[in-house]
């Protein structure tokens, strides 16, 4: 597939319609962050409360059900730290 | 040839909307558009037409069921005026640019506040960057005729562009006219079933409507603009054809006894009528003044205009809409743009008349051409002047 600085004026189909479902999930919005949650997974209670809220359905579960992030997506936003119960999530700048 | 008959210009909009076939109209009734939502609800209830009318709660909600409903492969008509424009204005960019060929007649009407419900181009110039084709009807005939050409040119496969019929508020939509229908063996033949490429279907999924980055942006946009001019010999092989079946052939710029003209009056819309009887008046004296009536607005017909403007030594444009602070008349401001590169070109002079159905008649235009020679003749290219304003 091309990459978007690729894309001439001709090449998109007409009225840009996009011919292939669910394409939004090439556009990777965790590039946008500037901050990222670290998962503490002594702490996690697996309630699966940071799941409800996070905005971007960023969140998944580990083999045994821990709460983790798909970075691809996560933008960063601190929802889940806030709202989680145990407090086993912390955010850290992406630089360090 | 059809039968003439008398029509109030409302009624023969609905007439071609019914010959056009259409499969869905949405629309709110506002002032002076009513007649045409009216008539068409009477159309589907008593049979006539076998369409769906959703009867929206607002103008919003009449372009997005068009936009929708032009998705799937329905042949979608809306009509508004004015303020409704307005409030349906953020759909009507997003159907240009999703390239689906609705049909609209706006009933031209001047834009609040204070309210008027009386005609002008102010609301029609508020979205004139919105990408659709743009017409302007002179009469009657031509509305009717326009709604048929509209929807031929619109969903040609090479266009696919959303269509304004422009006609003025009460002078045109209030009026009874002698007007020519066209047979519905004629109209099937002119127009094919709409069959757009790309439709909205759940077993065969597409996106319309999604997000772009910038990287990319300038890159829609720039085929949105292209698409608009590509689609300048579509609309003139329309023109063409509906004339071979009818008899009845228009142009982008139609000329009114330019022969020889040192002075172009140039009009767009229902007061062309009026100023054609003025320059009867002015050649009777002997003056050499012609006329010049826009037909096509949106795409600019450059080459027809300018093949048409710089045979005269002066232009007085007649504009019915205002941009406040800035340099003029919208179409005087284009018309000037057009001519900017060309060595010898004609003075501009541009005077903002008829706004809220402010009478313009005969002696108007006479006037406006005498005062536009006299500031010629002072040597300066004359400033835009609101005609007719009590100081």
């Amino acid at each position: 597939m091309k990459r978007e600085q690729e894309y001439t004026w001709t090449d998109f189909e007409r009225g840009y319609v996009i011919t292939e479902p669910g394409s939004s999930r090439e556009y990777h919005t965790g590039d946008w962050r500037s901050q990222r949650p670290i998962f503490d997974k002594e702490r996690c209670i697996k309630c699966g409360v940071c799941w409800i809220f996070c905005p971007d359905s960023a969140i998944r579960f580990d083999a045994e059900g821990h709460a983790e992030t798909d970075l691809d997506y996560c933008k960063g936003c601190g929802i889940c730290v806030r709202e989680c119960l145990p407090g086993a999530i912390t955010m850290v700048d992406e630089e360090d | 040839m059809g039968k003439r008959v008398g029509m109030e210009v409302s009624i023969a909009a609905s007439e071609a909307v019914r010959l056009a076939n259409v499969d869905v109209i949405a629309a709110y009734p506002i002032t002076p558009q009513t007649h045409i939502v009216e008539h068409l609800s009477e159309f589907v209830n008593n049979g006539e037409l076998d369409a769906e009318f959703v009867p929206v709660e607002s103008e919003h909600s009449a372009m997005s069921v068009c936009t929708g409903c032009a998705a799937v492969g329905a042949r979608s008509f809306t009509c508004t005026s004015s303020q409704g424009l307005i409030l349906m204005s953020e759909i009507v960019y997003c159907t240009a640019a999703m390239r689906l060929p609705v049909v609209m007649v706006l009933a031209n009407r001047s834009l609040s506040n204070p309210i008027s419900i009386w005609n002008d181009h102010t609301d029609v110039m508020s979205i004139r960057d919105c990408g659709w084709i743009q017409y302007f009807a002179e009469n009657g005939q031509d509305v009717l005729d326009h709604v048929l050409i509209s929807y031929r040119v619109g969903e040609d496969r090479d266009v696919m562009l959303p269509v304004i019929v422009n006609m003025d508020g009460f002078s045109l939509s209030h009026v009874v006219e002698p007007v020519e229908l066209v047979d519905q063996e004629t109209v099937d033949k002119f127009l094919p079933p709409y069959k757009p490429s790309v439709v909205l279907d759940p077993t065969h999924p597409v996106t319309m409507g999604a997000i772009v980055l910038p990287s990319c942006y300038t890159e829609t946009k720039k085929a949105q603009d292209e698409a608009v001019k590509a689609s300048m010999p579509i609309i003139l092989k329309g023109w063409q054809e509906f004339g071979d079946l009818t008899g009845r052939y228009y142009h982008p710029i139609e000329e009114y006894r330019t022969e020889g003209a040192e002075v172009l009056l140039v009009t767009m819309g229902g007061i062309s009528e009026t100023a054609m009887w003025a320059v009867d008046q002015m050649r009777e004296k002997g003056r050499s003044v012609g006329l010049l009536k826009m037909r096509l607005w949106r795409p600019f017909p450059f080459e027809e205009f300018r093949k048409a403007a710089l045979k005269a030594r002066m232009l007085v444009v007649v504009d019915r809409a205002i941009s406040y602070g800035g340099p003029g008349g919208p179409v005087a401001s284009e018309l000037r743009s057009a001519l900017y590169n060309e060595p010898k070109r004609p003075i501009v002079a541009n005077f903002i008349a008829g706004l809220a159905s402010r009478d313009v008649a005969p002696f108007d235009f006479i006037e406006m051409v005498d005062r536009a020679e006299g500031a010629c003749k002072k040597g300066t290219e004359p400033e835009y002047e609101i005609y007719g304003v009590r100081e």
